[in-house]
């Protein structure tokens, strides 16, 4: 359900049938789906609304809550006249989400770095491995129970 | 596999050339392949990038890079530390254009604050910013020519390069980490006499430039090298995340200063170059010719540079002034709770990019609305182009992969942050 503020927003709109959740805050719009529809709000989002490119993927840890993380998916339209921020939040018993890479194949190497840091697994995924650390290394290190110091998970 | 639908899949993986490298050794009969190892000590890598390659004579029919060797952790330290801390982890990220980075992880902890910033700080942060453009773009494009062969260009790069720095070095006390702009404004007011030593600057460097182009524009063996070389469609490296002068030497303006234009930029007259030949050349004249269109917002900032505070009138977020801070109680207390504890942010979570050397930077930042950021993320242009390598070099030969990749202008440290 989206809040009575983005009544007008044309991007919500066309999301609103499987939007969560919207805010427009600093002047960027965060419409929340659920993990099941991501790949369709991606979809959407290129094909009818223009969001060409994909920016950046991340997640958030947020520990102790429950669905814990949220994948966060920032889309821009050419020319950066408008933004969008998808977001999905994925429960900790079985962190898994649907990958974006048919859709963007930008979504590739963000979406393994997420992967890498939170041990969010992306199904339909090409490639899903670590990126940056080392394949034996154990653990998710932007986990908020992962440690700054030490080396103990 | 045929080697046109193995180009035309696009994504490779390290692990495929891996397993084709198995096999290579079990059967040398069955597989006229070879994999070559690039990296991650090769000079032309400029960090430590590694790339397998995997070659039929010497036609590249596979390629996968492998990053992570730079890899520091560096999203998971912002979490420990205060806002005002982070600035100088952001001089690390990409270590060739320093204040780039400072600049938009400032901008976003300003609009969560919503901090109104002094225009002298505001157009201080263009001037400084497209200074550390231009010393990007002179490191490429030394390194750039010494990769192919052209050993000179590199000492006159680095001859401007040392004035820049020394500028950086007046401004903030340090030539590369300078962690110059802080939340709030800029760490320290105006250095003494330095409209002087920009202006010198900035009035000898477009011949400097005609300079460098003369040693290689006209040159065969440059031309040689580069033109033709490393093309790669446009449709491709938008879908593959590719920012910067990439895109721009593909015929698309795509520049944030110009699209969503930040600490002013919108004040400032200049153009955003593009060409259409989208080749190593191009990108190569791409740079050169945004090297002059800095000079001139560089040129706008020194004349039209405000008078005002260089700092926000912010307390309890800016540091005191020192005069103050020993005369007044008040001052006195904001000081102690901001050195010892820093300042706590609202709740919220903002985007924002902005156009380094490389391309489009982003900094993603999430308040829980206390004093350390509950998480930052980083969009590293580099990382973005990197993903296009195997698309751009795949089915060329192995002379040219230095030269496209060169073009690309990646910071490793900026790719595994």
């Amino acid at each position: 359900m989206l809040p009575e503020s983005l009544r007008d927003n044309s991007t919500a709109a066309a999301l609103a049938d499987i939007a969560t959740a919207g805010k427009l805050e600093f002047g960027e719009l965060t419409i929340e789906v659920a993990p099941a529809n991501i790949l369709e709000a991606l979809r959407r989002a290129k094909t009818a609304l223009g969001f060409t490119r994909l920016s950046t993927v991340t997640g958030v840890d947020r520990f102790p809550a429950e669905p814990r993380y949220e994948v966060v998916y920032h889309l821009q339209t050419i020319g950066n006249k408008e933004r969008l921020r998808l977001k999905a939040r994925v429960h900790s018993d079985n962190p898994e989400i649907e990958s974006g890479c048919p859709v963007y194949r930008s979504a590739n190497w963000y979406e393994r770095e997420v992967f890498d840091f939170f041990g969010i697994r992306f199904l339909n995924h090409p490639d899903l491995k670590r990126i940056m650390l080392p394949e034996e290394f154990e653990g998710y290190p932007l986990r908020k129970d992962f440690p700054v110091t030490g080396m103990r998970y | 596999m045929a080697i046109e639908s193995r180009i035309e899949s696009g994504v490779t993986s390290a692990l495929e050339v891996e397993q084709d490298y198995e096999k290579h050794i079990k059967d040398p009969q069955a597989h006229r392949t070879m994999v070559l190892n690039m990296g991650p000590q090769h000079p032309s890598t400029h960090g430590v990038l590694r790339l397998l390659l995997e070659l039929d004579g010497e036609t590249i029919l596979k390629a996968a890079p492998d990053i992570g060797y730079l890899h520091t952790g560096i999203e998971k330290e912002f979490e420990a530390k205060t806002y005002q801390q982070g600035v100088t982890l952001t001089d690390r990220i990409d270590y060739l254009a320093p204040l780039s980075n400072n600049l938009v992880y400032c901008l976003a902890a300003e609009k969560l604050l919503g901090l109104e910033i002094p225009p002298l700080a505001q157009y201080t942060r263009v001037m400084l910013a497209e200074l550390t453009r231009l010393n990007s773009h002179l490191v490429w494009l030394g390194t750039h020519a010494i990769d192919i062969g052209a050993m000179s260009v590199f000492l006159y790069c680095f001859r401007e390069r040392e004035d820049i720095l020394r500028i950086f070095e007046m401004f903030s006390g340090q030539r590369m980490m300078t962690s110059y702009f802080r939340i709030g404004g800029l760490a320290l007011p105006h250095p003494r006499g330095w409209q002087k030593r920009v202006k010198d600057f900035i009035d000898i460097f477009p011949s400097r430039v005609d300079e460098y182009e003369e040693l290689l524009t006209g040159n065969a063996i440059w031309m040689g090298r580069t033109k033709g070389v490393g093309y790669i469609s446009l449709e491709d490296m938008l879908d593959l995340g590719v920012t910067g002068p990439m895109l721009r030497a593909a015929g698309l303006a795509l520049d944030v200063r110009k699209d969503a234009p930040y600490s002013s930029y919108e004040k400032f007259d200049f153009k955003v170059p593009t060409s259409t030949t989208n080749d190593v050349f191009a990108r190569y004249q791409l740079r050169l010719e945004e090297m002059r269109e800095s000079t001139k917002i560089i040129r706008q900032a020194l004349e039209g540079m405000p008078s005002g505070s260089h700092q926000a009138d912010a307390p309890g977020i800016v540091l005191p002034d020192r005069e103050k801070m020993k005369t007044q109680m008040e001052s006195l207390i904001y000081h102690f709770k901001i050195v010892t504890e820093g300042f706590r942010v609202p709740a919220g979570e903002v985007y924002q990019t902005i156009e380094s050397p490389r391309g489009e930077v982003g900094c993603y930042m999430v308040s829980d609305g206390t004093q350390k950021p509950y998480r930052v993320h980083w969009r590293g242009p580099s990382f973005g182009n990197l993903q296009a390598i195997p698309r751009l070099i795949e089915g060329t030969l192995i002379a040219d992969v230095i030269a496209a990749l060169g073009s690309m202008d990646f910071v490793l440290g900026d790719t595994d942050r």
